[in-house]
């Protein structure tokens, strides 16, 4: 016992005797947390469209002028002489071009179904399928005062509508919803480099040879690296919690303290992983290369920046020994959510399994032998 | 009960013999000198009896323990100092020596009478990190820590490699005391002029112990006649002398040739052939030979085979 306390106090001293690493563990991060989030929006803003005007009638003015109000909506205007809209898709001066076509206003006042043509840019998916919908919800709103100016009929014409009331982020603020995730993917990428770092380099160091010929156990060598970077861990979420909460005041609708509670698991099953790492690798340029080949699946499959629920079946269960993934979404839930224990319950099993798995699998992995 | 004893011991690297067949024992009280060229298996050596690498056949016992089974217990009782200094650089000469000692289940208090002597000399810069030390002050803390928790047997791979020739004799001397404390010291060098400083020496080369004895009876057993030239072109006379019938061997010593002759000639004798070859010699000497000597021409003769 007194020799992990030992252990654990040299990793300590260790850590805190390098000027360099320390604030890399604490500034960079939050630094990370604070520029992602606040950059990192899904958010479709503004849409160019050109409207190739065939019609020129009061009507398709009318309808011009409308979309032109649109806040969201950029009128691009067209050359006159050449109508070639899809020019200016080409090179991507527009992302939406509207064709109105001749005889767009006598058509309907004849009730001959006019229809509109809108070619849509799908080389930024998001910009393409926001923006094709707010274009639509302006014509459709168009077409429906129009009717109501032309119909015979006095009384009002059913319509359905639709009101939407975004819940757990009312406001739908991306800030709340990236800022839980990023701190969630900083903690777990930050604990996961540390570890497989650590060991290598002490194998590098040669370090490891000395060690490796007293009567240390194995489990008190992984310990006694476990718990220093796991306290480190810890203390990122919570510089990173005030952090965000400060900056962008992300609500905490649940217990911070259960999500301190998982995130102790979440970090051990990383911390295990990055031993496991370390011990394959001879230097650190493998493990650094190794740990990379993890944290990007782990990262681009976490559902921070495409939910989880849109991939591929396959890619769903993929998901599963992804810690990463079960830590945004308990972080989200959490504190977005107001998420109790049970509702978090699958989160935490797989946790609890991965870490497990992970480190029996570093404790049996290390050799003191070489 | 030997503090070392190996029998037969062969370890193999992609075909290539690292260790084949080697056999040694050492005594308690006793240094041991393992003394070859880099490459010649002597770390592999020590990393199989320090229990890091296990040997492909062969048995080997330390502190009365098997490497194999009881590799536990043999952890307790070894003192280790690699060829590399593997201290943590950025702990302190105080940290790095509490971390050993604590490791062992010991504190420095406990056994300060054994490193007392060497721990003094680097006692004035104990606030210092490992890694900002000079070459030869960390060698004396690695010493220290190798020997923090009393070890039986000591194993110091290479330890005045990159040391200068002070700090080297200083640690000799170190050894030399610690021998009279009853630990058994297994050392390795590739400085053939330390071997005068252990009680037996083994000549180790390709893995394979040419020969192992006392430095005296290494020397004594050496029978030629050996001869010292010296000369202003070294280079030519070394050509010369090589294609003489008498001619054993012709090695260049710094600024001396190390002739061995087949049979037995005197210093006029070599000096009047030499000056047949046109050459301008300084002095020609019988000497003694060295350890130095004897491995090169034991290697060579191993070469031939």
């Amino acid at each position: 016992m007194k020799r992990l306390i030992f252990l654990i106090e040299k990793e300590f001293m260790q850590i805190f005797r390098n000027r360099t690493i320390l604030p890399m563990m604490t500034i960079l991060p939050i630094i990370q947390l604070l520029l992602l989030s606040s950059a990192a929006s899904n958010q479709v803003k503004e849409v160019r469209i050109s409207i190739d005007d065939r019609d020129k009638s009061l009507f398709s003015y009318e309808l011009i002028a409308k979309i032109d109000a649109t806040k969201r909506l950029i009128v691009k205007p067209l050359p006159l002489k050449s109508n070639d809209a899809m020019l200016a898709m080409q090179n991507d001066e527009t992302d939406i071009i509207l064709k109105i076509p001749k005889g767009f206003q006598k058509d309907f006042y004849r009730s001959d179904r006019p229809e509109l043509q809108m070619l849509v840019n799908a080389i930024n998916g998001q910009q393409a399928t926001v923006g094709a919908s707010y274009v639509t919800t302006v014509i459709q709103n168009f077409n429906r005062n129009k009717l109501k100016q032309t119909s015979a009929l006095t009384s009002p014409i059913p319509i359905f509508t639709i009101k939407d009331r975004s819940w757990y982020n009312p406001e739908l603020k991306y800030t709340h919803f990236m800022a839980t995730g990023i701190l969630a993917e900083l903690t777990a990428l930050l604990t996961i480099i540390l570890s497989a770092m650590n060991v290598v380099r002490e194998r590098e160091l040669g370090t490891i040879e000395q060690i490796n010929v007293t009567p240390i156990k194995k489990w008190q060598f992984i310990l006694g690296k476990l718990i220093p970077f796991l306290c480190i861990g810890m203390g990122l979420l919570t510089l990173g919690l005030i952090a965000a909460k400060i900056a962008f005041n992300i609500p905490m609708v649940g217990s911070v303290s259960l999500l301190f509670l998982y995130a102790f698991f979440n970090i051990v099953a990383v911390l295990g992983l990055g031993f496991l790492i370390s011990n394959f690798a001879e230097t650190q340029q493998q493990a650094i290369f190794v740990a990379f080949f993890f944290v990007m699946i782990f990262i681009l499959m976490c559902g921070l920046f495409t939910p989880i629920d849109s991939m591929p079946k396959w890619a769903q269960y993929a998901t599963i020994p992804n810690p990463l993934a079960h830590f945004i979404s308990v972080s989200r839930k959490v504190l977005l959510k107001g998420s109790g224990l049970y509702d978090i319950k699958w989160e935490f099993i797989y946790t609890i399994i991965l870490a497990f798995i992970f480190n029996f699998l570093a404790v049996r992995t290390y050799k003191k032998t070489i | 009960m030997s503090a070392i004893y190996t029998e037969r011991i062969t370890k193999m690297y992609n075909k290539v013999h690292a260790l084949n067949g080697l056999s040694i024992h050492v005594d308690h009280g006793e240094i041991f000198g393992l003394i070859g060229p880099d490459g010649a298996g002597k770390s592999t050596f020590f990393r199989i009896l320090t229990t890091l690498l296990l040997a492909d056949s062969g048995m080997a016992t330390v502190a009365g323990h098997d490497v194999v089974k009881e590799y536990k217990e043999i952890r307790k009782k070894v003192g280790y100092m690699p060829g590399k200094f593997s201290l943590y650089q950025d702990l302190s000469v105080e940290e790095n020596l509490t971390f050993f000692a604590t490791i062992f289940g010991t504190t420095i208090k406990q056994n300060y009478d054994l490193v007392k002597e060497i721990y003094e000399q680097i006692e004035p810069f104990k606030e210092r990190p490992a890694g900002k030390l000079s070459g030869g002050m960390k060698q004396k803390l690695a010493l220290c820590c190798a020997l923090i928790h009393k070890p039986e047997v000591l194993f110091l791979d290479e330890p005045t490699t990159g040391v200068d020739t002070v700090s080297r004799r200083e640690f000799w001397d170190m050894l030399a005391s610690l021998k009279e404390k009853g630990i058994g010291i297994l050392v390795s060098t590739p400085y053939m002029d330390e071997a005068g400083r252990c009680d037996r020496i083994g000549l180790l080369q390709e893995g394979k112990l040419l020969k192992a004895d006392t430095p005296k009876g290494i020397i004594d057993g050496f029978k030629k006649s050996l001869y010292a030239i010296k000369t202003e072109s070294t280079y030519k006379t070394l050509l010369f002398l090589r294609k003489q019938e008498f001619t054993e061997s012709a090695l260049p010593f710094g600024e001396y040739i190390h002739l061995s002759t087949k049979w037995k000639l005197n210093e006029n004798q070599i000096l009047s052939k030499l000056k047949e070859g046109n050459l301008i010699i300084k002095e020609v000497k019988r000497i003694i030979a060295t350890v130095e000597d004897v491995f090169l021409d034991l290697s060579s003769k191993k070469s031939t085979i």
